[in-house]
């Protein structure tokens, strides 16, 4: 499997994916935001850090660099496409998934491990994991708070396009498990063709007993063929 | 009544978002782009027609909480 | 512009000072000129009156790659790796304006690290605010927390470790002290000594704007017609550009284009410039029509003493101008040849086509003032406790009491703001006794944490700078590293006054007796004097950065109980020193008496064997016993893990508050399996080591004999409540 990071001015977890999928064995490139080609690739990822700063809103400006348009090209022909954390606020603001990620609920940057649900795991990217698995992963952001319109929330449900949940260790999915504010405490989402996930926690951070655990493996096992 | 606040980094005071925000209109082509500073409006209703006391007031709460007198400047202005 | 006596004082100059300034220029300088003196002669790029205590500290070692002088340390943690590290305060910016002046010293910790060619690894940072009752404490919290945060999460790199106090000596006068950790190559570190003539001297980085112009810049405006537009203004950090600077200067390092790299901090173009001349012996020529400007007309006063953030000089090798220019353009870095070095060994400023000033080298930098100030002994204060007053009290709810305080409440509420994940090397986040960070794609890691005591200080300067520095090798032992070097920020009051000045040389007497005996010495560093308003003196407050070396990491050591039924043990011998003890000064704000003594002998002996001990895998946790002694010890062991613990009371009891809340020094618990508790107790006995059985780990309840029980669940509450309710 040949992988594509695309890297942006304040992208800080390129490295942390790229060591990831090198360890689960993809062919990974990086690339420039500069760049105005990409390279053939099966998975495009679109790594969390704080592109261009935050500033303005977090991913607006990445949202409108030169090598998205050719990531949106290819994610319109079917290539898979994963944004985490800053990644996925960059998706939606280029329209590829719908919804928009508000500040956190309680105003602050939250850094810890949450658990989450898998929700529906028909798809290429969770193929691995178990429906209704308990994941244990680390969010680290400042806007995860996910938000979007009532259609598109019913869209979502309907069309089982959500990938993850915030709960508690038991799989309660409540408020109290919601470390952000995320309506029906979302945590990852897919877009209609199901070749697109953005999630607010890192996988990539999860790879590694030693550092932490390592649900987050099968993730980047299920994309491999 | 009704009045607005605009807030703004003191001038001097350096606008890493405006400078991003600038740069980026420039990449998309808007040549002529000099200086783009940042800031934040707020809109506030009271009920009292006693004008010079509400400006009072509004100054009051600019200083008290909605301004960072250090680096920000800001400017009160009536609405309705 | 005529310089007076009024314009030098307000450039922090007395008027012998100025004398000096003439004689050595030979004539009167020019306000350019003065403005550049006041920068490079006042307390902080000139240390003037801490020079000479400094010297006493030891700097070398065979660790030691580059002590004290440099932008950063240097140590050697083998096969070609070097850590480079640092600590600075940011005290006077964070007050003024909490958010950008934590993030600011954040910002500025980190340049000082990757300038000598380090990609920083890890950030620590030791804060103290005032009486959490003080009108401005809680937004001083919120604001220097969310810095540090903002800073260190936008440019990733993981905050895994520091200290937050509250005491009302800090009420006008916070503390924010930051570290960063950084991993070279040991065979490709810069330095910030020029060489060679005719080189070019280039600036990267933000442009230049009117920021945190020096105290001097009062005067300036003073002397403007336009002096409201002209005040001197807060510095604003752009984590943004930092990150980019980064990477470009990183990305430079790679190969052999730099000869020297400094990064403009204090005083920023003037210190820079001077520094790099002064080292290499030779001087330096800038033009100042070419320096990069945020606003218009800025004078060359305002350039030359302007602390605009996230700016660096570099000198190129001949013919590395293009290539490097490329790079700082692919990361969309202003980079300007902005002049050269020269062999005449004088600071040439131009613009407009006139020299403006001309000082020599020398004048700015070691012909700078050094102050030899009146100090005075602190006597160690008189014994005076009663213990009869105790008695009446309850050994769970002074334990309660204490959890629940602020000083030694559960910080998540602050660590869960700043990202302490990035870079996927922490292997050990706050919370324990010390971080552990892998060297990333290696096997070995470096543990890493910051200590203080102030009341320790400030009842005996000597104890208290010796005990700072024992407590910090302490915590590194505990999670098994040996400990290599620490850098020290030594915030203290005002140096003009003799007892002030006595704390400052006495801490660093205590400091010097540690690290010499523990090899443990000192590679960087920083000194804030003038903390302090209207007279009113902080404690002197030495903050210690150590760093320890873990050869290879397999199961990472931390102070959390593992498992049901183990034996738990006691390193070090327990007297039940009370005097300047958490428990008095929560329970009877009882802040009288002397600190506990160290034994450097002990010290050494203990560590050396827990050391010993986790490294043959003996062992399932350990904890340093420090602030609150043994049972608030015992009660973090619980809170993280969930276990409890049955605990004997000692046979031959003196006073049952005095065994569980004296702070000795020099105790370690060991949580030990029954399988290898005599091997541990051999190894013990062996060296000599005094050692005490004192209990087990249970589920659930936290037990001492006949005296308390408290659930563990309870216990966790108590300590969560404080950051929830403030």
């Amino acid at each position: 499997m040949n992988s594509t990071v695309i890297v942006f001015p304040g992208s800080n977890c390129d490295r942390d994916i790229a060591v990831a999928l090198e360890k689960m064995q993809f062919k990974n490139k990086m690339i420039w935001h500069k760049e105005t080609k990409l390279p053939k690739s099966d998975l495009i990822v679109i790594p969390g850090g704080f592109s261009y700063g935050d500033y303005l809103r977090s991913g607006a400006i990445a949202g409108k660099s030169l090598i998205i348009n050719e990531v949106i090209k290819v994610a319109n022909q079917g290539c898979l496409v994963l944004g985490i954390c800053n990644g996925f606020q960059i998706l939606t603001e280029t329209g590829l998934l719908k919804g928009v990620l508000l500040r956190n609920k309680n105003l602050k940057f939250i850094n810890k491990d949450v658990n989450i649900k898998v929700i529906d795991n028909n798809n290429k990217f969770l193929k691995k994991y178990k429906n209704n698995q308990i994941l244990k992963i680390n969010i680290a952001h400042n806007e995860g708070n996910f938000f979007t319109n009532k259609d598109h929330l019913k869209e979502l449900n309907e069309k089982k396009l959500i990938a993850f949940k915030y709960c508690d260790e038991n799989g309660e999915i409540n408020e109290d498990s919601n470390p952000n504010g995320s309506i029906d405490n979302i945590a990852g989402i897919f877009n209609s063709k199901k070749n697109i996930l953005g999630m607010m926690p890192h996988p990539e951070r999860m790879i590694d007993n030693l550092v932490s655990n390592t649900d987050g493996t099968n993730l980047f096992s299920s994309l491999l063929n | 009544m009704k009045f607005s606040i605009t807030i703004t980094l003191k001038k001097d005071v350096l606008d890493p978002q405006g400078k991003v925000v600038q740069n980026t209109l420039q990449n998309l082509n808007f040549k002529n782009l000099k200086n783009i500073r940042q800031g934040k409006y707020f809109e506030i209703e009271v009920n009292n027609d006693d004008q010079k006391d509400v400006e009072k007031k509004i100054d009051e709460m600019c200083k008290k909480l909605l301004v960072n007198l250090i680096i920000e400047d800001y400017k009160i202005n009536k609405i309705s | 512009m005529e310089i007076n006596e009024k314009l030098v004082k307000k450039h922090g100059l007395s008027l012998e000072e100025y004398s000096s300034i003439k004689r050595l220029l030979g004539r009167d300088p020019n306000f350019l000129e003065l403005g550049i003196f006041s920068a490079m002669w006042n307390e902080h790029c000139s240390y003037k009156s801490s020079r000479k205590h400094l010297k006493i500290l030891p700097t070398k070692g065979k660790q030691v790659i580059q002590g004290p002088g440099e932008n950063a340390g240097v140590i050697d943690i083998g096969d070609n790796d070097a850590i480079i590290f640092k600590i600075e305060s940011h005290n006077h910016p964070s007050y003024i304006e909490p958010y950008q002046g934590a993030a600011t010293g954040v910002g500025g910790i980190l340049r000082d690290v990757f300038t000598m060619g380090a990609r920083p690894i890890a950030l620590l940072n030791s804060i103290h605010f005032g009486s959490p009752k003080h009108f401005k404490t809680k937004s001083l919290l919120n604001g220097v927390v969310s810095g540090i945060g903002g800073y260190g999460n936008c440019i990733g790199i993981p905050t895994v470790a520091g200290e937050t106090k509250f005491n009302s000596t800090y009420n006008e006068n916070i503390l924010v002290n930051a570290m960063a950790v950084g991993h070279a190559k040991k065979d490709k570190i810069f330095y910030s000594k020029a060489k060679g003539i005719n080189k070019s001297v280039v600036y990267v980085g933000s442009k230049t704007g009117r920021d945190g112009i020096h105290g001097a810049s009062m005067a300036s405006a003073e002397f403007d017609e336009n002096s409201e537009d002209k005040k001197p203004t807060v510095q604003v950090g752009d984590p943004f550009t930092e990150k980019l600077l980064m990477e470009a200067c990183l990305e430079l390092m790679k190969d052999n284009s730099v000869i020297s790299i400094q990064d403009m901090g204090a005083a920023g173009l003037t210190s820079s410039s001077v520094e790099m001349a002064s080292k290499g012996e030779l001087g330096i020529e800038l033009n100042l029509d070419k320096v990069p400007c945020r606003e218009d007309n800025m004078s060359p006063y305002e350039m030359m003493l302007s602390e605009s953030q996230e700016r660096m000089l570099i000198i190129l090798e001949d013919g590395k101008e293009n290539h490097a220019r490329k790079i700082f353009e692919k990361w969309d870095i202003d980079f300007v040849i902005i002049g050269k070095t020269t062999k005449d060994n004088n600071l040439l400023l131009r613009y407009k086509n006139e020299i403006v000033g001309k000082i020599p080298i020398e004048a700015l930098a070691s012909k700078a003032p050094i102050y030899d100030r009146k100090w005075t002994k602190k006597k160690l204060p008189k014994k005076k406790i009663n213990s009869k007053k105790l008695n009446k009290l309850n050994l769970k709810d002074a334990m309660i009491k204490i959890l629940s305080s602020p000083n030694h409440s559960n910080k998540s509420w602050i660590t869960d703001q700043y990202d302490q994940m990035v870079m996927c090397d922490t292997i050990q986040k706050s919370g324990s006794n010390a971080a552990i960070i892998r060297v990333h794609g290696k096997e070995k890691a470096i543990a890493v944490s910051v200590d203080s005591s102030a009341n320790y200080c400030k009842a005996h300067p000597l104890t208290g700078g010796k005990q700072i520095v024992c407590e910090n090798w302490r915590n590194l032992i505990s999670v098994g590293s040996k400990p290599l070097a620490i850098t020290n920020c030594l915030n203290f009051g005002n140096p003009e006054n003799p007892e002030i000045m006595g704390e400052f040389a006495e801490c660093l007497i205590g400091i010097k007796e540690s690290c010499e005996f523990l090899n443990y010495p000192v590679v960087s560093g920083n000194v804030s004097f003038y903390n302090g308003t209207n007279n009113k003196n902080i404690w002197p407050t030495p903050v210690i950065g150590g760093v320890g070396l873990i050869d290879k990491l397999t199961k990472p050591m931390n102070h959390l109980f593992k498992k049901d039924n183990s034996t738990i043990i006691i390193v070090g011998k327990t007297f039940g020193h009370l005097e300047q003890s958490v428990f008095l000064e929560e329970i009877y704000s009882d802040l009288d008496g002397q600190p506990p003594e160290i034994n450097l002998n002990n010290e050494k002996n203990n560590g050396e064997i827990v050391l010993d001990i986790i490294k043959n895998n003996l062992v399932y946790a350990v904890h340093d016993i420090s602030q609150g002694g043994l049972l608030v010890a015992l009660a973090e062991m619980c809170i993280g893990s969930k276990l409890g613990a049955n605990i004997r009371k000692p046979k031959k009891l003196g006073n049952i508050f005095e065994y569980f809340f004296g702070e000795d020094q020099s105790r370690y618990i060991l949580e030990v399996d029954k399988k290898n508790l005599t091997k541990v107790e051999k190894l013990l006995e062996n060296n000599n080591i005094f050692y005490e059985d004192i209990g087990y780990t249970q589920r659930e309840k936290l037990e001492i004999e006949k005296e308390m029980t408290v659930d563990i669940k309870d216990l966790c509450e108590i300590n969560n409540q404080w950051y929830k309710n403030y």
